[in-house]
This record gives structure tokens, sequence and C-alpha cells, in this order.
């Protein structure tokens, strides 16, 4: 297990969780963190479906990696991840109809999610299944940080709810005689990037090194 | 064997596509029935909403075999014909010509009172919107409705599914005397007649979709409608 787990191992499954997401410091996937964050439950199966894609693409590429033809390495890899997205959509919509609604074409997209193809060229073309495997989790994971982030804030400012179940009373409307409203601005794409770019500005405010000279 | 070379490309091409496509083929035919199974629990709460009765996907079956106590199809005659109405796609129907299309009817026993519903489909601002209006046992008052859309603006369009915009078509009249006026969407908070309701601020061209959805729909069944 200490092997399986080396520091070096540790490195690449933790690190797209903070230092080096793949969301706010390579700025991939940034198109379906904008479409898919109005509400946190759909973000969270975004996340999840993503990282199962970055997982399991990244092994079997790993796996295949010593006998692709370097000419049609592109389309290879584009076969798979087709495939498993294939896979995903068709067992969401099986099992959880609703979301799968909610997600509607997205689903389809992570084909395009250049958090996929960019780990696949950079990584698992180079490297062993395993540390293939904890690299694509990790990164899968990072996009789903920041997408649950800024779902939280969105769904929470943007509909007063988290997860469906209400948070602001009801008590507290403008329409019920109180004072609050929603922020409709919440609910437009627009806002999701404006999220990503404080979180960024966050981010780079506690890591230094990032900041570009 | 040259990695690299022509033959090698072929066939490595070859055998991955062929892999891959039975895994798929493998995998829809195998989830087929629950997706099947879902898209029906789905229609049915959609039809059973239009009668202010809410379900969810697992007793969706029998609260539908509970209420709808008989369904039917009707052509452009108003005629009834063969065939189950709950199979009846209306996406595939509208589609044909009006005078060939195949209208559903599903009728309700709430409380015993009957209640007619019916299956109605037009275009919004960005693609299709539809939904189920139910009339009262005299065809001219609403009972209620419901309206669905594959892709309004969250916040604009998107409004019609929501209660607030269905309980004002709730007592609409859609027949004044012999004539069918069915329902006008006004702009500006000032619906008032007995076939007036208020349009979404912001989904003017949504709104507008459902009038002429309602208006156009309604018409079809106007000769099922007259028969009292």
């Amino acid at each position: 297990m200490s092997v399986l787990f080396s520091a070096k191992n540790r490195e690449f499954l933790l690190g797209p969780l903070s230092k080096n997401n793949p969301v706010i410091v390579q700025v991939l996937g940034i198109c379906s963190a904008l479409a898919v964050t109005a509400k946190l439950e759909p973000a969270i199966v975004m996340g999840l479906s993503v990282t199962a894609v970055t997982a399991f693409s990244n092994v079997i590429l790993s796996l295949l990696r010593n006998t692709i033809p370097t000419r049609i390495r592109i389309i290879v890899q584009l076969v798979v991840v087709a495939a498993l997205v294939i896979i995903v959509d068709q067992l969401l919509k099986a099992y959880a109809y609703e979301v799968s609604k909610q997600l509607s074409v997205y689903v389809g997209l992570i084909i395009t999610n250049c958090i996929i193809m960019g780990r696949i060229e950079a990584f698992a073309l180079a490297n062993k299944p395993w540390p293939s495997l904890l690299d694509g989790i990790g990164n899968g994971l990072g996009y789903t940080v920041i997408l649950v982030t800024i779902a939280f804030f969105r769904e929470l400012f943007g509909s007063g709810t988290l997860f469906g179940c209400r948070i602001i009373p009801e008590s507290w409307y403008i329409v019920n005689g109180g004072f609050y409203s929603n922020n409709g601005l919440m609910i437009m794409p627009a806002m999701a990037l404006i999220l990503v770019g404080l979180i960024i500005w966050a981010h780079r405010s506690k890591n230094k090194d990032l900041i570009e000279k | 064997m040259n990695k690299q070379g022509n033959t090698y490309t072929f066939l490595y091409s070859m055998i991955l596509v062929v892999v891959v496509a039975a895994l798929l083929s493998i995998v829809s035919l195998s989830l087929q029935p629950r997706q099947d199974e879902n898209r029906q629990n789905e229609k049915r709460q959609n039809i059973l909403s239009a009668i202010h009765i809410s379900s969810s996907a697992e007793n969706s079956a029998e609260l539908f075999n509970k209420y709808i106590k008989e369904q039917f199809i009707l052509n452009a005659k108003g005629e009834k014909t063969n065939g189950k109405a709950f199979n009846i796609d209306i996406a595939k129907e509208y589609k044909k010509a009006a005078d060939q299309r195949e209208l559903p009817v599903f009728v309700a026993n709430v409380d015993g009172a009957t209640k007619y519903i019916l299956p109605i489909y037009g275009a919004g601002l960005w693609g299709p919107i539809w939904g189920y209006i139910s009339l009262d046992d005299n065809k001219t008052t609403i009972y209620g409705t419901f309206f669905d859309h594959s892709g309004e603006t969250p916040g604009l369009g998107a409004e019609i599914t929501t209660p607030k915009f269905n309980e004002q078509f709730k007592s609409k009249e859609i027949f004044s005397g012999e004539r069918l006026t069915s329902i006008r969407i006004v702009k500006g908070g000032n619906a008032s007649g007995s076939n007036e309701v208020d349009a979404i601020s912001g989904g003017t061209i949504t709104s507008k979709g459902v009038e002429a959805m309602l208006k156009n729909y309604l018409t079809y069944y106007e000769p099922f409608l007259k028969q009292r």
C-alpha cells in the first residue's frame, strides 16, 4: 500500500484538488461549469460523471498507450472517451432520470470537456495505469470541487434553496411582506463566470507563485 | 509488426471500432426497458398533474390507473378510432398534416366529477413546448394545466412550468357561447376577462407560444368539445 500511495502518487490525486486545479489554474472545462451550476444536484452529478470518465479513460488509454499508432492517436482517444460518455449518459437515463433531464445535452458534451483530452494527452499516454487512475480521479474531483462551490452560491442566492430544500425563509420575501428577493443574475450563466473569476482571485492570492510576473 | 505502418493502423482501428460498438450495443439493449419505464412514468406524472394530482415515479402507475377511467383516440372529425391513447407520441403527431393526426383523450374521474385531459404541443422561443390541459364535464371550464419545455430560458420563459403560472388557468372558460375563444395571454398584469391570464414578464415569446399552442389544439379538438 505504501508504494501505491507514495508521496508522488498522492500528489497526482490531491494536487488537482487545490494547487493545480484544472478549472481555475489551467482554465479547462469552463463551458460546462457555467451551464450546469444553477443548482447543486446537477452540479454534483455532472462532477461525478466527469470524474468517472476521466478516471476510466485515463486507465484505458494508459493500458493501450504502447499499442496506439501515433498517427491515429487522437481518434483512438476520442473513440474511447465518446464510448464512456455514452455509457454514462445511458446509465443516468436509466437510474437518475430527473437529473439526466436537467443535465440534458451537457452529458454528451463531456466528450468535448478539455480536461479529459488534456489529461489523456499530458498524462495517461506517458504513465502507467495506476498513476493515471489517480490523476484522472484527482482532476475529476478538482473539477467537481469548483462546480459545487459555484453551484452552492448560485442556488443559495439565486433560488434561496440548497439541494432543492428551502434555506431562506418564505416569509423574508417581498411577495410575502418581507424585505428579500432572489438575485436573478445568479441564475444566469454570466454570474458563474464572475464567480469563477472570484475563485481564481482568492486562489492566486493564497498561492502567490501562480501569479504571472 | 511495424506499429506505425498502414496495415497495423487499419487493423487497430477496425478492432477498436468493433469492440466499442459491441460494448455500446450491449449497454443500450440492457438499459432500454428501464429507460422506457422512466419515460412512461414521466408521462403519467405529467397527465396526473393536469388534474392536480401530484405523484412520484414510483406511484405514478398506481395513481394513473386509479384516476384515469377511460382513454380513446379521436380523428380530425372528432370521431373515436381504435388504438391506445397513452401510446400516441404527440410530438410525432405534430409533424403530420392537421387532418391526419390522431388526437388522444384521457377521461379522469376526480372525486366523482368527470374531467377530460387533452395533450397540447407547440413552439416556444428556443424549442418545443408541450403540456396537458384538463376540462370540466361541460368541456368549457378549465380544471387544470401542465406545461413543460425543452429549452426555454430559466427564470423567464421556463416559468411556464411553475404553479404560479398554471394556477391562473383554473376556472377560465374556453368557449364564449358556442364560439371557441381559447385563452388569451395578456401583458402587464391586465388579465381580467374569463378567458384571459397574465403573461410571464420577460417571457413574452414563450407566453405567446403557449397561447398559440392552446388555440391550435383546442381548435383540433373543437368537434369533440362541441359534442355535449
